[in-house]
């Protein structure tokens, strides 16, 4: 299966573990990454804050080469998925004109966590599964911009969204029902307002430790920094020990497939993924 | 309660009208309801209610909205823009308040925040894709977090965190620019 491949800035950067399992796995699934020509920054909420005639044109233009490409367009940031959708019927909406690039609705962008959550693909990785991750208790956690708004996203199930609940199901995994899979960790506002992020992902691993979650499973690095990287602040500050590895679904279907990239994906984590794995003999 | 404390205002819709033909934003059809606001993850950092911010609009108050440090606190997460039953992008609205706000040169609440936008887009600017290492130093010199951190002290934990991303191989050391550069440039102009 050959697909466009738009892997946004933060995977070239700080989501290098996120990047690394998503090219390992693929590479198992037989899905072929060609990953955009020549690509720019989606704008991400600086452009939609500030501007958003330029927010549409840099998201824009990323759609124009796929246009080129002819395959769909598969993106693993949820924001950087939102962005081109939100470009994508902008461009091919009413105000079409008030822009300088032209779409002609040929390609699909999909988020990478629906697409890998296809029927056909779930066959693939359930035939490929060595090691099944019995015994591991998950909350899926979405966040925000896979899902909302519909309008946008064309998303089904905005406020219960299950592509992740499917693969990891289909990875043996024990996948916890909660009601926050979509609430918000806060993103950018960790730079200039960490304040309220430390006080929105606190409440989401006091939520999960209720429901008797180990870890939470991510696809949006955004969420796995805010989650993984001030774990220790959050907890001394609501003055008690908490310990959530937290995982991008690519990286644990590699642990399921047996890719032996596992360990250096999970070394670059915060929070140490192993002190769990270990003690469920799955690492 | 004594009637004449409660100020009264004239209201202006003109700016309301303007505001949904400008940009096919719809605010007259919202009638109160405050799922809005109920749903908004945030109201806790806020000075008035995402529903307030509406009401206000309608009423044509720019000066109150334009200076309150609610379009800033939004962080785009969509739940209002989502629920709202009367189709009123109310997340949409907030970038559009933002984007007026800088325009009329307004005093912006938030600083921070608004430095961080700007220091992200003229890094895309530069070289069409984001640099992290080189935002995060731009962001701390101009926002004064760098001097305000090393005054308290807590420049030794943001050192602290660079190092571990370094370490753990997920700080790039050279950026990574795109051929068209000029073209991203000239949509940032």
């Amino acid at each position: 299966m050959k697909v466009s491949y738009y892997p946004g800035c933060s995977l070239e950067g700080t989501a290098r573990d996120y990047e690394e399992s998503i090219q390992a796995v693929c590479k198992e699934l037989e899905i072929e990454l060609q990953e955009l020509p020549d690509w720019n920054c989606c704008g991400a909420t600086a452009a939609h804050s500030l501007n958003h005639w330029a927010a549409i044109s840099l998201s824009g233009r990323n759609l124009v080469i796929a246009e080129k490409m002819g395959e769909d367009v598969v993106v693993p940031c949820p924001l950087c998925f939102n962005r081109l959708k939100t470009a994508e019927k902008a461009l091919l909406g009413v105000d079409k004109g008030q822009f300088q690039y032209t779409l002609h609705g040929k390609v699909k962008v999909w988020d990478m966590a629906n697409f890998i959550s296809q029927d056909g693909v779930l066959d693939i990785i359930e035939s490929k599964v060595k090691k099944p991750l019995e015994g591991l208790k998950v909350v899926c956690y979405y966040g925000c911009m896979s899902s909302r708004p519909p309008k946008i996203t064309d998303a089904k199930d905005c406020e219960n969204p299950v592509s992740m609940d499917r693969i990891l199901k289909c990875l043996g995994a024990d996948v916890i029902p909660w009601s926050y899979k979509t609430d918000c960790c806060g993103a950018s506002h960790v730079i200039a307002r960490p304040d309220l992020v430390f006080k929105l992902v606190g409440k989401l691993y006091q939520k999960a430790a209720e429901v008797g979650a180990e870890c939470f499973v991510v696809s949006c690095q955004m969420c796995q920094a805010n989650l993984d990287m001030y774990q220790d602040k959050v907890a001394s500050k609501l003055g008690t020990e908490i310990y959530f590895p937290i995982f991008y679904f690519t990286e644990l279907i590699g642990l399921a497939l047996g890719n032996p990239g596992v360990k250096t994906w999970l070394s670059r984590h915060f929070v140490d993924p192993l002190r769990l794995l270990k003690g469920k003999n799955l690492i | 309660m004594e009637q004449e404390n409660i100020p009264t205002i004239k209201p202006e819709p003109e700016w309301m009208a303007q505001i949904e033909s400008d940009r096919r934003l719809n605010i007259s059809s919202c009638y109160q309801c405050r799922k809005c606001t109920n749903g908004c993850p945030v109201t806790f950092a806020m000075d008035i209610y995402p529903d307030q911010v509406i009401r206000l609009v309608q009423l044509g108050q720019r000066d109150r909205v334009l200076r309150c440090n609610t379009i800033w606190i939004c962080a785009a997460c969509e739940t209002c823009t989502t629920r709202c039953p009367n189709d009123v992008d109310i997340a949409g609205i907030m970038d559009y308040l933002k984007e007026r706000a800088i325009e009329a040169g307004v005093h912006v609440p938030e600083q921070k925040t608004y430095i961080f936008h700007s220091v992200f887009l003229n890094d895309v600017k530069r070289r069409g894709r984001v640099f992290e290492g080189r935002l995060m130093q731009s962001y701390m010199i101009k926002s004064g977090e760098l001097w305000n951190k090393i005054k308290d002290g807590s420049i030794k934990e943001e050192i602290s965190l660079g190092w571990t991303l370094f370490r753990k191989g997920r700080l790039r050391i050279l950026p990574k620019g795109i051929k068209a550069k000029k073209e991203v440039r000239k949509i940032l102009m």
